[in-house]
């Protein structure tokens, strides 16, 4: 049985799980909406100074909604006693995780990533800077969510993970948010921003060798 | 895909050592069981015996100890003993919202295909009928035989049951047992614990007490 065989059927089987709970795709969703849209409202509606910020504040609102879903990506698993079958199973464990974090992903970037613009548009972000904007986040968010299944997979065991999660993962999410936002603001002043996309997609080839490892190695010990 | 001889079929655990919570729970415990033997885990509660079946599948480290799987330690041939061996939980490790037949077919595809399809598993746990129907509408016993199916879609020549009968009547009982039976007889190897009386026909049956000092 090929490994790659047994990635596409997990992969199905969480798209699958995804489908039959929708309430858990539409929260994060709904949380970045609900972030973009009442900032106008907080800040007072000034068209200059939200533009300024719009950038920040679209990468802020898709970090927290990242954050907000990682616990997802091991509990139920770890609850029902899947995550244990998967520890035990004749494939390598890393691959295995690698193909939950995509479909999490799947389930909880792309949806963002697809409102994102449209959102933007709302704060007032310049239309050339959009491109850049999906491409930083499609670069960032898989990382977001890599980086976020080793903090998982570390705190699965525990019974109050969420604030000790947030401590672990979020100084590790630091440096995406901070190259993410700039990439977006150089966009909108019209500098290049080849620098900052080439520095994401080097944390994302990082984040896609070394993560799942790490995530499998921390679940063993989280299951021992 | 290795085929295994059941010559081979040896799973032992040398002189391991357990504690937890700073209280031991055993220790220089050997475990020996070939192809054909069932081993019946006994004791009180909290004695030790869901912690020495995680130890015996590799779940768990031993503190001290190694267990061995034809002579190898089984870290260094995790692949090879898990393609070997199939665990049974006191979680039943299924997906409430999926169907039993989806279940068991993300099961069969990360642990290789046995002698039963998928279907005919079902089938030889009473579930036939039930396959499209979520878990999550299946009595406690349903779904506790569609965990016990796992047994049989897969190769696995070891079985590991913590608990195997919990939640099933005296019919699911006895369905299980002829299962343990029939797989005995074909030279499999069965480690169990159970608080029911467990009858088997075949195989040599060792017991175990983990309780008597």
């Amino acid at each position: 049985m090929s490994v790659w065989q047994a990635f596409i059927e997990l992969l199905k089987r969480d798209l699958r799980l995804a489908m039959r709970r929708r309430a858990e795709i539409a929260n994060p969703l709904l949380f970045f909406v609900m972030v973009i849209v009442l900032f106008p409202l907080g800040v007072g509606a000034e068209p200059n100074l939200l533009e300024r910020m719009s950038a920040g504040v679209v990468w802020v609102a898709a970090l927290l909604a990242a954050l907000l879903t990682l616990d997802s990506i091991f509990r139920s698993d770890f609850e029902d006693g899947t995550l244990e079958q998967l520890l035990l199973s004749a494939q390598p464990l890393s691959v295995m995780v690698l193909a939950k974090v995509v479909a999490h992903w799947l389930v909880t970037g792309l949806p963002l990533l697809l409102v994102a613009p449209l959102l933007a548009m709302l704060l007032g972000m310049k239309s050339e800077a959009m491109g850049t904007l999906m491409l930083s986040l499609l670069l960032g968010t898989p990382v977001l969510s890599l980086i976020g299944a080793i903090g998982v997979a570390l705190t699965v065991g525990l019974r109050r993970a969420g604030v000790i999660l947030s401590l672990l993962v979020l100084p590790l999410y630091v440096p995406v948010l901070i190259f993410g936002a700039a990439a977006v603001d150089a966009a909108a002043s019209g500098l290049p921003v080849a620098g900052q996309l080439y520095i994401l997609a080097a944390f994302l080839a990082m984040a896609l060798s070394l993560a799942p490892v790490a995530a499998a190695s921390a679940l063993r010990i989280s299951l021992s | 895909m290795t085929d295994l001889p059941n010559s081979t079929l040896h799973l032992q655990a040398d002189s391991v050592e357990c504690s937890r919570d700073d209280r031991l729970l055993f220790e220089n415990l050997s475990v020996d069981v070939s192809g054909g033997e069932a081993l019946i885990l006994e004791g009180r509660n909290g004695t030790g015996k869901t912690t020495l079946l995680r130890i015996l599948c590799g779940l768990r480290r031993p503190d001290e100890g190694e267990v061995r799987w034809s002579g190898v330690s089984i870290e260094e041939c995790a692949v090879d003993f898990h393609r070997h061996m199939v665990y049974v939980g006191h979680l039943d490790g299924i997906k409430r919202e999926l169907t039993a037949l989806e279940n068991l077919r993300v099961l069969q595809t990360l642990s290789g295909r046995g002698r039963y399809s998928v279907e005919e598993a079902l089938e030889a746990v009473k579930l036939g009928g039930f396959e499209d129907i979520p878990v999550h509408f299946l009595s406690a016993g349903q779904k506790r035989r569609a965990a016990l199916a796992r047994l049989l879609v897969t190769d696995a020549r070891l079985w590991v049951l913590d608990e195997p009968f919990t939640s099933l009547d005296v019919y699911g009982i006895e369905l299980v047992e002829s299962l343990m039976d029939n797989h005995l007889s074909t030279a499999g190897a069965l480690v169990m614990t159970s608080h029911h009386q467990v009858h088997l026909s075949a195989g040599v049956v060792k017991r175990l007490n983990l309780s008597a000092d």
